[in-house]
């Protein structure tokens, strides 16, 4: 805490005037003290002796004269054991224990500590005195759920130091002096399991930066076949409401091929975190066995929540994200919705006068979008271990027109684009990712020309049914037909995907390279049918097969039964294989 | 007792600037004008300047005219003799009835924390089949009736309010027309309802700044009843209005617009409303319907586009039927699962074929022949219109399904539904 104090002299929304009487920095917190409630707010704008600072609480009932106090740091977030399976809020106030302090409604003012400090950690020292570490190096380790929770020189001390004690192996508290470490002057630092990292700049102790090339397995089969996401890549969901974003984000942040998953609902629905905040608990992860809240954690500022927090709630996420990539560690952060966070830039914008650009959002947000997924990536540890940072943020364009500034700024620096059409959500054709419109610039688990031949029945296959609009199914030959019905089993059986399916809703590789190989196999056949209503009832016939087939559990006798089934009918009718196929075929059966 | 000034430095619009000291932002003031009192709300505060918006608009306010600091913000009376009384935006009684002041409670009170909200777990049967089946009203939820001017939407909310089983209803016009205020009261009061209502009525003749008032205040008193055990279902009709308001204040205020003239926080006032809806574990429940009219259908408009994404789905009213198509409730889920093996399926096959359909009608308006297949869709189609989406179908749930299966089997052999075998074995009506 500075000394530095001032009066209020202005209040507008969420934005309130300071006059102040010493110095104050950028973006540093600030107090606004009203009665026995301290609200916080972060210097935005500095004008001679008047700052202007945004609040992260209702401002009724302050007054011209109301105190301010000033910290002199900037916002930061508590990094330590005891993050995971946190609910925190934007500011990462843990908000089932306001919850016991204030009941149902999240009062203003009340600021609790992010980790718990009566928690005993097992502590197992991996440094002793003499030794030479720098920031981020591991000075002990401490079990946390499935991981081993690396305890780090703190990433603010930027000088090489020596240890000169380091406590035995045990049981402690995050706040407990774990060693001391001497700098290059000799001044000593006493460290503790935790410390405090600035929300608004990226954590930088790695090697270096690779490039991402590491599939992200979602289990989604229209994502990682056609469109997939890398370890440390970035992509973006824009739909217009009710085309499933929110949907689709969920059923990643549960089945994806990631260590931990952090969760931001930034301006969204408090409905939806409920959602995740009930289930979690009791689904379990896969790969450690143990309830998939232990890997999770969820930053949520809803819609309703006030929305300088709201800004803030994606950094919050992001550095907590980066902390746990300094561990070795795979983290996927989900941004639900990076619009609301572009709304709450513009919000304040609007209230310091500033000059608006498109749609009145300020000038800067193309540079404020690419600097946040630039924190996302893979890299390499001074160790050799590599940790990644993969962030997959949905955008809700105004209309559902991707045309707006927030999607266009957001598509320049993601490198996979999951376009979701109203059209497909309002045919219940989900995930209603449109699988023209799309791209990823990533490679996925099957080869590149297999999934490029398969999207060719697609292009065609729409490009057919756009003509028969025009000229008729009469005016459409077999042949183009048949590819028309084609496209339309590839998308009715292989990238469409019932979320509500217990089993439909998560597919293993494995599993999608099987499918995908009966998918090509009809896809790539002749057939020989005497018109098209044979043709259309048989494909009906064999959709239906596989629909059933979807739902039934990988490799039991019910699925081989069903397979068999539909390996003869298939055969039945065919009466050749293409070449191309043929060789896919080879490579993936 | 507060200070009076008697000095007003500026009028512009509805809001009025007075030199004072000790005013808290959010505070209420009484302005004294020749026209009677009018309350007015303190919204900016710039060193000694006071900025208000006076309710009662500031059309003939004075430089001379009297403002009077009240020392606390915007509130209103709390208790059970709310119960069949009509009010306007500001609280003032619309009926015969005394004005209330016990008990006064704040408006526009702190959100709920997400982690005190439960999953909702239970349906709200309307009688009606496209709600009921295909896209179900799910208590808790906040959910927009999408329109136009002239669609029978405030029909439509007195129906459901009719129908739907809850403790209390709070109504909350804005805008509304003297003659959709009268007609609300005539529906309930006929059936019988008035007695658990409460009505907040800003008509379209009262001053604009009550219509900001109305959800709020409405909003407030759902609230407390719902934390006294109630499940209280709010209507709000016209929320556009409301929006509307928003954008004539903000313009005023100097505000740089966004989208359309809307002010760039719209978003988050609409949220700020609707995610009121709420169940509490251990007490009542709050649900909100509210009519959304888009300007000339449009569903990209800045009001009807942010409502969407905020609002757990809409139903889409067109043509005096709900849409399958842009109608959507994303709380089905977590009811339909409990209610029949077969509800799922039936509401997606029908709507994927009534979707085929509509394909269908389109190359047949084209001049296209029709196939066989096109037939059976047309047939589909037509059907579905008159036993489905007809307003006047009134039957519940287990019926609906039940009629649902009898179109298919009329139209389709089973393997054309693309509905799972083992349902159509189990549910296709025999014979």
């Amino acid at each position: 805490m500075t000394t530095t104090k001032g009066s209020v002299t202005g209040v507008n929304g969420n934005m309130v005037t300071v006059r102040v009487d010493g110095t104050v920095s950028m973006n540093e917190v600030a107090y606004i003290v009203l009665g026995d409630k301290r609200l916080k707010a972060e210097v935005i704008r500095v004008r001679g002796d008047l700052v202007q600072t945004q609040v992260f609480e209702i401002t009724k009932g302050i007054q011209v004269g109301t105190p301010a106090e000033f910290s002199g740091e900037m916002l930061a977030v508590e990094l330590g054991p005891g993050l995971l399976g946190k609910i925190y809020d934007g500011l990462q106030n843990p908000l089932p224990e306001v919850a016991l302090k204030t009941g149902y409604f999240l009062e203003p003012g009340v600021y609790l500590d992010a980790l718990p400090r009566d928690t005993k950690w097992q502590w197992s020292p991996s440094v002793k005195p003499g030794d030479q570490v720098e920031r981020a190096d591991t000075l002990g380790t401490v079990p946390e759920g499935a991981f081993t929770h690396r305890v780090m020189v703190p990433f603010n001390l930027f000088d090489s130091y020596t240890v000169k004690s380091v406590k035995p192996a045990g049981s402690y508290s995050v706040k407990d002096e774990m060693a001391v470490l001497e700098d290059s002057k000799g001044v000593s630092h006493a460290v503790s399991m935790m410390f405090e990292w600035p929300v608004k700049r990226a954590v930088d102790c790695y090697a270096e930066r690779l490039k991402p090339t590491e599939p992200m397995v979602t289990k989604n089969r229209i994502i990682d076949t056609f469109f997939p996401v890398a370890k440390g890549g970035t992509y973006c969901i824009p739909g217009p409401f009710g085309a499933g974003k929110t949907v689709l984000q969920q059923v990643t942040s549960r089945n994806a091929d990631v260590d931990i998953v952090i969760i931001a609902a930034c301006g969204e629905r408090a409905g939806e975190v409920v959602e995740t905040l009930k289930e979690f608990p009791e689904l379990l992860d896969p790969r450690t066995g143990k309830s998939l809240m232990e890997r999770t954690i969820i930053v949520c500022n809803t819609s309703s929540m006030p929305v300088a927090a709201r800004e803030a709630s994606v950094y919050t996420a992001v550095t907590m994200a980066e902390y746990y990539r300094q561990m070795g560690l795979d983290v996927l952060l989900l941004a639900d919705s990076t619009s609301r966070w572009a709304q709450a830039m513009r919000e304040m914008s609007g209230r310091l006068e500033e000059i608006p650009g498109e749609e009145a959002f300020p000038a800067y947000l193309e540079s404020v979008i690419a600097s946040f997924y630039e924190r996302a990536g893979i890299v390499s540890l001074k160790s050799g271990e590599k940790g990644s940072v993969t962030i997959g943020g949905t955008v809700s364009p105004a209309g559902g027109n991707f045309e707006e500034p927030v999607t266009q700024a957001t598509l320049k620096v993601v490198g996979a684009f999951h376009g979701l059409s109203r059209e497909r959500s309002d045919a219940r054709k989900y995930p209603a990712i449109h699988p023209l419109e799309s791209w990823s610039k990533y490679k996925g688990i099957m080869d590149l020309p297999w999934v490029e031949w398969a999207h060719w029945y697609l292009e065609r296959g729409s490009e057919v049914g756009q003509m028969m609009k025009v000229v008729g199914e009469e005016g459409t030959s077999l042949d183009d037909f048949l590819v028309y019905l084609k496209g339309e089993y590839l998308d009715a059986v292989y990238l469409q995907q019932n979320s509500f399916d217990p089993i439909d809703a998560s597919v293993s590789p494995e599993r999608q390279k099987a499918m995908f190989a009966k998918v090509v196999r009809v896809l790539g056949s002749s057939f020989d049918f005497k018109d098209k209503e044979a043709a259309r009832s048989w494909f009906n016939r064999l959709r239906q097969m596989f629909l059933d087939m979807n739902s039934l559990e990988w490799g039991s006798d019910a699925f081989k039964a069903a397979d068999k089934d539909l390996v003869s009918f298939a055969a039945d009718r065919s009466i050749g294989l293409d070449t191309k196929a043929a060789r896919i075929l080879e490579s993936l059966e | 007792m507060k200070k009076v000034y008697s000095r007003i430095e500026s009028i512009t619009g509805n809001v009025i600037a007075v030199k004072a000291l000790d005013v808290a932002y959010g505070e209420l003031a009484e302005v004294q004008t020749r026209f009677g009192m009018s309350l007015a709300e303190v919204i900016r505060l710039d060193e000694g300047l006071v900025s208000l918006q006076v309710f009662a608009g500031g059309r003939g306010i004075s430089t001379g005219d009297e403002v009077r600091f009240l020392g606390n913000p915007m509130r209103v009376s709390f208790s059970d003799a709310l119960k069949g009384r009509i009010f306007t935006g500001a609280g003032e009684p619309r009926d015969k009835g005394p004005a209330l002041s016990e008990n006064l409670i704040p408006i526009g009170g702190p959100s709920v924390n997400p982690v005190n909200r439960i999953i909702p777990r239970e349906m709200i049967r309307t009688g009606i089949p496209m709600i009921d089946l295909f896209n179900t009203l799910v208590k808790s939820q906040k959910l927009p009736i999408f329109s136009v001017s002239g669609e029978p939407y405030n029909q439509l909310l007195a129906r459901i309010a009719m129908q739907a089983e809850v403790d209390l209803i709070v109504l909350g016009g804005m805008g509304l027309k003297y003659d959709d205020y009268l007609f609300f009261k005539d529906t309930l009061e006929e059936g019988g309802a008035l007695q658990n209502t409460v009505m907040f009525v800003h008509t379209a003749a009262d001053p604009v700044v009550e219509c900001l008032m109305v959800p709020d205040i409405s909003l407030a008193v759902a609230e407390r009843f719902a934390l006294k055990g109630l499940n209280v279902l709010v209507l709000l009709t016209d929320m556009t209005n409301f929006a509307d308001s928003l954008k004539e204040i903000s313009i005023t205020q100097e505000q740089v617009p966004s989208n359309r003239g809307y002010p760039g926080d719209l978003y988050s006032q609409l949220a700020s409303r609707y995610e009121k809806a709420v169940d509490f574990a251990d007490s009542g429940s709050i649900t909100v319907l509210a009519v959304t009219t888009m300007p000339g259908d449009d569903v990209t408009h800045p009001v009807p586009d942010n409502t969407g994404y905020i609002t757990e789905g809409q139903f889409y009213l067109k043509g005096g039927r709900i849409e399958p198509f842009g109608s959507l409730s994303r709380l089905k889920q977590q009811v339909n699962g409990k209610t029949r093996a077969d509800h799922r399926a039936i509401m997606d096959g029908m709507i994927k074929l009534f979707a085929a359909y509509r394909d269908t009608l389109e190359k047949k308006s084209m001049g296209f022949q029709m196939s066989a297949w096109d037939q059976k869709l047309l047939k589909y189609g037509e059907l579905f219109e008159k036993e489905m989406m007809d307003l006047s179908v009134n039957i519940p749930l287990e019926k609906a399904l039940d009629k649902g299966w009898e179109i298919l089997a009329s139209c389709f052999e089973p393997q054309e539904t693309g509905l799972q075998s083992k349902l159509t074995e189990q549910f296709w009506p025999k014979g």
